[in-house]
């Protein structure tokens, strides 16, 4: 299939308008060296039922939540989509358009960015939020060279909580391996899964730069970040949360009532597919006197010439196009169009909506967790408060594992891979998806 | 618009209501059943919120009315022709949208094992295995999220290989003409940058890098064709100039949908490329995202590309994480799989032949463009074009109209502008890309709307300086919005 409209009678006159006999002489000022060799050598095309058969046998290959029972979270979320959703961003006046330097034009992108930024302002319980970056952890990486350029050269340590997703402390690191002067350190969790707030609180000075941590962190652990909120202060560094489950913020206290200079996190669970991880959007929200460090495009309200609400891209010399080198971040995408997914998401479930939505996954992560632990025999991995994911140990995880692959159940993810310290947890994430049939199977599963 | 009465003039000109304007406490476009266990029984009161001030309260048809009459103040591609320079804004095919929501790639989860993700791998793999041969490279990760991150990964790969070889070198060099983010991403990697000015023709010579280049410079950060729409015909020997002296080259492959059975970058003596799956291969643009910018590298950057990688053993896809050298991770899970789903399909669809006719097509509508209005506008530089095509508002500047009227004004005839103001070196730019998917008819009816507005800007000047006067909104008063931003909603602000 291609897409390439001329027939041959346009392409004759194109040619003799242009003064051209042959298409091949467009080429001419190539160096022969490189057009000799240019060829592409792939089969011929398909046609679109090929195509759409080919794809189906590649999707057919992989385990999809509807046929198994998925009890997988860390960070990123199976969670109910509204048809009406999809049904927006499907509409090609969102999907194909561009980033909106034709504000006349682009009023439609303009306005849902501008709700966005309110609505994560309104979830995060922050002053400013931009119009979204790439995913949760290059938005921690972005929030930790943000925080070097509002903070002195003389603070460059960065206290990161182990708790935080093990990818994102990732990410963080190899965007900070590339600035000789930030120094990064572990912070260990105790032994209710939550960083150890002691060790946190002695270990800041005058050198700190900021504290980044999970909230709810990697283990589900809702954090209680009063005395690491007081001990940031007290030193003078900067405190960065980062989000991968934002549904819980429907219902725990944000991060802008902790008193957090900076929040960050993961954008997929407010109405995007998990599609393997990606694409989502990174969410990026923060107090309103750090705004013009800020990565990424922001949205801004004004005027038009007869007085007209409207909104344009702002701030704009903070970014590449204007400053290049200088610029604050190099990113230039929003996601807009996972952005705008989540607005509609949000704007539909609404104020009770989205409460109610975290309430039912508090509810049945819950009452799955009560009933692995009464009635399985396993055990609880840590003691601490949590929303919808939470750790569990077991001397048999191969077997456990095992049994529940053969009833189609993947019963969470198994921490091994990052903390060898965990080796024998599994991280199990229970939402409104999982029906309480499912929840029993997997009880059977575990109990053996 | 039409005349109307005065009562209706007043309701179609008001511009829609914020989300949060709408509604009535209470409402909800969502139902489902209250929760068996109360929060506050499960999670300490300390840590739980009260409601979410502000939040919307709307029922599911007010919000699609609100959304949908938002769409409707947007330009798109399904809408107008949109010859948005360096952004390739052709047609995107509805078969990669099906597919992409195929519950076999939407519904699977990145940390269920690679037992359960076996097609999703092959088709990475085999993505791979496309990109490479389209770009002559022989080394692919699809992490990277956009254009930008797979710069930044791009040079990453260049710091930590020369690291390795002991060599570690501070300096990028950057040629005048090149998008920002080029420079962006140099210092965000830790770089300082070097910039180069092309030449009368509008590329770079081989002897200006060559006396740019010293012992300090890592590499040199290349567009072909570049943002003049131009074939940087000296890039082999500019590549021998910069291996020369230790430095490696990176191609930014923003415009390699000029460049398919053209020329293959592998074969320009570069070493990283890095490629925007939004543009040449036609997953759409979103409004602003998202896309893909995978990274492809010769066999000497291999070991240092970031993880996971993908691996074929035997005939099972596996995800290896142990690669020493690997630069590490650079987002999430396994970069925008949903995005390359899309380009996959697209690039089975049109075959090896397929991709070779569209760079074909793309040029011939270039060049059709810029031959037809070169009496009309200045042309930039007087050098055959790839796949766009660059004017400049020297005639009309004397006339009093700039690039900026003439880019609202194309507004009023239905089109989409050109890109303006870039690249910088050109002063008032006017950066057409047509890209290859638009019939002959589009051309000719947007050459016919330039061509009347040049004779507009001489006969009628002020039609053209004060427009648009069709759009939903007028000329937007920017310096405002950066003066006091408003960036949210507040109830006190906007009752």
């Amino acid at each position: 299939m291609r897409y390439t409209p001329h027939t041959p009678a346009d392409q004759e006159r194109m040619l003799r308008a242009i003064g051209l006999e042959s298409i091949d002489e467009l080429y001419r000022h190539i160096p022969a060296s490189l057009r000799q060799r240019a060829r592409i050598e792939l089969p011929e095309g398909l046609t679109e039922l090929a195509v759409r058969r080919r794809m189906a046998e590649l999707a057919a290959k992989n385990a999809t939540a509807s046929d198994w029972s998925f009890f997988l979270g860390g960070g990123i979320y199976h969670h109910f989509i509204p048809s009406a959703v999809d049904a927006v961003i499907s509409r090609s006046e969102f999907s194909t358009s561009y980033t909106p330097y034709q504000p006349e034009v682009s009023q439609g992108t303009l306005q849902a960015l501008f709700e966005f930024q309110t609505l994560i302002c309104q979830l995060s319980g922050m002053e400013v939020s931009n119009a979204g970056v790439y995913d949760g952890a290059s938005a921690a990486a972005e929030a930790v060279m943000m925080s070097r350029r509002i903070q002195p050269a003389s603070r460059r340590r960065v206290l990161m909580s182990r708790a935080l997703h093990p990818q994102y402390r990732a990410v963080i690191s190899t965007y900070l391996k590339n600035l000789d002067d930030v120094q990064v350190e572990e912070v260990p969790f105790d032994a209710s899964g939550a960083t150890d707030a002691e060790q946190l609180t002695r270990r800041l000075n005058d050198q700190s730069m900021c504290v980044i941590i999970g909230y709810p962190n990697f283990f589900g652990v809702i954090e209680d970040l009063a005395p690491i909120q007081a001990g940031c202060s007290r030193a003078g560094a900067q405190l960065i949360t980062v989000t991968t489950e934002p549904l819980a913020l429907a219902l725990v206290k944000p991060p802008g009532a902790w008193g957090a200079d900076i929040a960050v996190g993961e954008g997929q669970s407010l109405g995007v597919p998990m599609s393997l991880g990606g694409p989502a959007y990174g969410f990026f929200a923060c107090q309103k006197k750090f705004v013009r460090n800020i990565p990424g495009r922001l949205v801004g309200e004004t005027v038009d010439a007869e007085g007209r609400r409207g909104f344009v891209l702002t701030l704009a010399t903070r970014e590449q196009h204007i400053r290049r080198e200088k610029a604050t971040s190099n990113i230039c995408t929003s996601q807009t169009l996972c952005v705008l997914a989540s607005t509609v998401f949000m704007s539909l479930l609404g104020k009770s909506g989205l409460r109610r939505l975290a309430e039912v996954n508090v509810a049945r992560a819950h009452e799955a967790y009560g009933r692995l632990i009464q009635q399985t025999g396993i055990q609880a991995g840590f003691a601490g408060p949590f929303f919808n994911e939470f750790v569990l140990r077991s001397d048999d995880m191969d077997g456990l594992l095992g049994r529940c692959a053969s009833g189609r159940i993947v019963p969470g993810v198994a921490l091994r891979q990052w903390y060898p310290e965990l080796k024998d947890c599994l991280l199990v994430c229970v939402t409104e998806m999982n029906e309480r049939e499912e929840i029993e199977r997997l009880v059977r599963s575990i109990a053996g | 618009m039409s005349e109307a009465s005065p009562g209706d003039r007043k309701v179609r000109t008001a511009a829609p209501r914020l989300i949060f304007e709408s509604g009535s406490p209470g409402r909800s476009g969502f139902c489902w059943p209250s929760a068996e266990v109360p929060a506050h029984d499960a999670i300490p009161k300390a840590l739980l919120r009260d409601e979410i001030a502000g939040f919307p309260e709307l029922g599911e048809l007010e919000v699609l009315r609100h959304f949908t009459r938002l769409s409707q103040r947007n330009f798109a591609i399904e809408c107008q022709f949109y010859p948005l320079g360096s952004c390739t804004m052709k047609y995107n095919p509805k078969i990669n949208e099906l597919v992409a929501r195929f519950p076999g790639f939407a519904e699977i989860h990145p940390l269920a094992s690679a037992d359960l993700l076996q097609g999703a791998l092959e088709l990475l793999y085999e993505l791979e295995r496309l990109l490479v041969e389209v770009s002559g490279m022989e080394h692919v990760s699809l992490q990277p999220s956009a254009g930008a991150q797979g710069e930044l990964t791009g040079l990453m790969l260049i710091r930590a290989y020369l690291t390795e070889q002991g060599d570690p070198r501070k300096k990028i060099i950057v040629p005048d003409t090149a998008h920002g983010t080029n420079p962006a991403s140099s210092t965000l990697c830790g770089y300082d940058v070097i910039q180069i000015a092309s030449n009368a023709q509008g590329v770079i010579d081989a002897a200006a890098v060559d006396k740019a280049m010293d012992s300090d410079v890592a590499a040199l950060m290349v567009t072909n064709p570049n943002t003049l729409g131009l074939f940087e015909k000296n890039i082999e020997a500019i590549s021998e100039a910069v291996h020369a002296k230790g430095g490696l080259v990176y191609l930014d492959g923003a415009n390699l949908n000029a460049l398919m059975g053209v020329a293959k970058p592998g074969h320009m003596g570069v070493d990283v490329l890095h490629l925007n799956l939004h543009k040449t291969f036609s997953t759409p643009h979103g409004g602003g995202g998202p896309g893909a910018g995978p990274v492809a590298v010769k066999e000497r950057l291999r070991d240092y590309l970031p993880v996971p990688r993908i691996v074929k053993q035997g005939q099972r896809f596996e995800l290896l994480e142990d690669f020493p050298k690997s630069v590490g991770r650079v987002r999430s899970f396994l970069g925008n799989f949903g995005v390359l789903v899309r380009a996959y399909a697209y690039m089975i669809s049109l075959g090896g032949d397929g991709l070779e006719e569209a760079s074909r097509m793309a040029l011939l509508n270039a060049n059709y463009i810029r031959r037809k209005l070169e009496m009309s506008y200045q042309i930039a530089y007087d050098e055959p074009c790839m796949h766009e095509c660059i004017f400049t508002d020297k005639i009309q500047h004397k006339l009093g109209v700039s690039t900026l009227d003439i880019a609202k004004r194309l507004l009023d005839y239905g089109f989409h502008p050109p890109t303006i103001y870039f690249p910088l070196v050109v002063s008032g730019a006017l950066m057409i890309e047509p890209t290859e998917t638009e019939t002959l008819e589009t051309l000719d009816s947007f050459i016919d709307a330039m061509l009347a507005i040049a004779r507009e800007a001489k006969e009628e000047p002020d039609l053209v300086k004060t427009a648009p006067h069709s759009t939903p909104v007028s000329r937007l008063d920017e310096a405002r919005a950066a003066r006091k931003p408003i960036l949210r909603w507040e109830p006190s602000a906007s009752g």
